[in-house]
């Protein structure tokens, strides 16, 4: 094309919203072109629009990072602030706050193209919006209006603090406990493993105001700053890296009776109901990185040649690919139900989300992984992008509730069920 | 100042995409291939939204010829900021054969009848690379052109124009009406945002056939022979500069 002789000598300028011109005739940036697994498939017009900006965004801002933020372990606030500009803060939140107001399915799409762009970015911003849709839902109007506006232009960021270092698959055994005193609860207890923990504003918090067991527990919003929170070191791991994680430390930590979701005792549903939603997104974050390294591998089997041909022409790495193929295509439509099933608010969709959470992470971290063995040595670089999918995904298949967990939820609903 | 830019959309294969002839090379896939609008109108857009925001302009229009499908690439465009859809209803083998020269009469007839006083058009698609439209639009009006723009701007009552040419870069001055190419620098187009995307489906689309509008859009051009680039052959390993420079006398190029 003509237009490729432009890329020489353009400058590199991009304003707050648009896109760096350099990468508008970048023809490396492959936007998710295969036809047979094409994530457009299906899909409405507008829903196409929406999967368009979430592709373009990935391409553009993210995709060319992904490695620097990895390798930095850099919190990519300007990017993510950004992509709240678009409407990504608070894709499934009220309009009335600040929230864009659309369905699962369209943030299952959008969070699905955004994956391509960077694994670990988009599923932090998938809890930041679980988180803000917990507190437009379950909050009252004041709370509402107080937390939403500035989570859904993350002018603030948000955490959610369930996991606690005895309590991670149990975890309606949590501890931290929360007493309340005059108007306000005191708070104390530690929470582990919380994704944005020590950089972000809001945290969302689990604890126990009640008795045992789930019943006793109650949610409540803790701002930064308030005296008694404060966070363990940052941990250091294997993927994940543009997010922070730290532990989380109350100490006789006062938090206000106006920032408690919801009644007493209503904490855990609150919690397990943000998760329905969030297993959703976790999922499409999978399904993002496994179709980004479908790609990537059928790209490089058709330029690596070995034996005289190239890869694209053995029959084991043909059936090998077309084996991926029809995993990602599985795992895309059994996601896409589990949203429909949960915006409709059909029966079977606690455990259609746990299915779908179970099934796709699994298959998609096999599907980056055998990518990753059909570039060779060369996948285990850091210089190619496949190795930080199969890192980045790998996590997916243990937080929201780990797989074993899913099996339980899934279990439990074909056993209690007569 | 003007009330009304008419911006035309063209939609076409995917710049990613890996374009294939197709087998009676009369032309290439397009079957399930994936399509977008053209970059250079996504820039043509952006400019008249931006002059919109400025309040220059009342209202911008968004054209696009073809079938049914380049409904999409209007909602693109109502997407980022414009106001109305116009969909020249071509399909079939008129679509195939549809050129600068036909678009060219579509939007002079649609800029008279929607009373428009500057035209934003991309400076060439990026599948033709024909470069035409805009000067033959400009041509059928008799109306100033103002190509290759690589900035825009409105001095009183007239249309400062800065053009990217060979030697650098033109400033012209031109009156009003006016037709303008954008140019790859004039801007960086935005993103739809989502709230956009989603008041763009009420916004409204027209139909309208090119018959309406009294233009004949058969072609009097018939593509013979569409081929791939020839494959590029193996180079030549040479010893010393004799032998270089006796190799290029062979082959004819000194």
């Amino acid at each position: 094309m003509a237009a490729r002789a432009l890329i020489r000598g353009v400058r590199l300028g991009s304003n707050s919203i648009g896109r760096p011109r350099s990468l508008i005739f970048n023809s490396l940036h492959r936007r998710g072109i295969a036809a047979c697994i094409d994530p457009s498939i299906g899909l409405t017009d507008e829903q196409k629009e929406f999967q368009k900006v979430a592709f373009d965004f990935a391409a553009n801002e993210m995709a060319p990072h992904m490695a620097e933020w990895d390798q930095k372990e850099i919190f990519p606030v300007e990017a993510m602030r950004k992509a709240a500009e678009l409407g990504f803060g608070g894709i499934y939140v009220n309009p009335d706050v600040g929230g864009s107001g659309l369905s699962r399915l369209d943030t299952s799409i959008i969070f699905e193209a955004l994956s391509t762009g960077c694994v670990s970015t988009t599923a932090y911003v998938s809890i930041h919006n679980m988180c803000a849709w917990m507190i437009d839902t379950f909050g009252n109007n004041e709370q509402r209006e107080r937390f939403c506006p500035d989570l859904c232009s993350m002018q603030k960021f948000a955490s959610y603090c369930l996991t606690e270092p005895g309590s991670g698959s149990d975890a309606a055994s949590l501890l931290t406990s929360a007493t309340l005193k005059g108007d306000h609860y005191i708070l104390n207890g530690s929470k582990a493993f919380i994704s944005g923990g020590g950089d972000t504003d809001v945290y969302v918090v689990m604890c126990r105001t009640g008795g045992k067991g789930p019943k006793g527990i109650s949610c409540l919003v803790v701002e930064k700053g308030t005296p008694g929170l404060s966070f363990g070191k940052k941990e250091k791991k294997v993927g994940w890296n543009s997010q922070p994680t730290r532990a989380v430390i109350f100490e006789d930590c006062a938090v206000p009776v106006t920032n408690r979701l919801g009644t007493e005792g209503q904490g855990f549903s609150i919690a397990m109901k943000g998760l329905n939603g969030g297993r959703i997104n976790i999922a499409s974050c999978s399904l993002g990185a496994a179709h980004a390294s479908v790609l990537l591998a059928r790209d490089h089997m058709c330029v690596r040649k070995q034996f005289g041909e190239t890869l694209a022409n053995s029959q084991f790495l043909q059936f090998k690919l077309a084996e991926m193929a029809t995993k990602l295509v599985a795992s895309r439509l059994l996601v896409r139900q589990a949203a429909l099933a949960l915006q409709d608010g059909r029966p079977d969709a606690v455990s259609l989300c746990s299915m779908a959470k179970l099934f796709v992470t699994d298959e998609c971290f096999s599907i980056c992984n055998q990518a990753l063995q059909i570039h060779g040595g060369y996948g285990y670089l850091k210089d190619y992008a496949v190795q930080q999918y199969v890192r980045d995904i790998r996590v997916h298949q243990i937080l929201e509730g780990t797989n074993e967990v899913m099996r339980m939820i899934i279990a439990r609903s074909l056993l209690t069920e007569s | 100042m003007s009330a009304r830019v008419l911006v035309g959309v063209k939609r076409v294969i995917d710049y990613a995409v890996k374009i294939r002839v197709k087998p009676d090379h009369t032309g290439v896939v397009t079957d399930g291939v994936k399509h977008s609008m053209n970059p250079f109108c996504e820039i043509a857009v952006e400019e008249a939204v931006k002059l919109k925001e400025k309040k220059l302009i009342k209202e911008v229009v968004a054209v696009s010829c073809g079938p049914q499908q380049v409904q999409e690439t209007i909602r693109t465009a109502l997407a980022m900021g414009a106001d109305r859809g116009i969909h020249v209803e071509v399909s079939g083998k008129d679509y195939e054969t549809l050129g600068p020269l036909q678009v060219s009469k579509i939007l002079a007839a649609l800029a008279k009848k929607e009373e428009a006083s500057l035209i934003i058009l991309g400076k060439q698609a990026i599948d033709d690379d024909c470069n035409q439209t805009g000067q033959m639009t400009a041509a059928l009006l008799d109306w100033p052109q103002g190509t290759f723009a690589s900035e825009l701007a409105f001095e009183a009552d007239k249309l400062k124009v800065v053009r990217e040419i060979d030697g650098g870069l033109e400033t012209i001055k031109i009156k009003l009406p006016a037709v303008v190419t954008a140019d790859l620098r004039l801007n960086t187009p935005r993103y739809a945002t989502l709230p956009n995307i989603m008041k763009a489906k009420k916004k409204k689309i027209a139909m309208v056939k090119p018959a309406d509008l009294g233009v004949d859009v058969s072609s009097r051009l018939e593509v013979l022979k569409v081929d791939e680039p020839p494959t590029r052959q193996a180079g030549v390993k040479v010893e010393t500069v004799e032998d270089l420079v006796g190799k290029l006398k062979e082959a004819g190029r000194v």
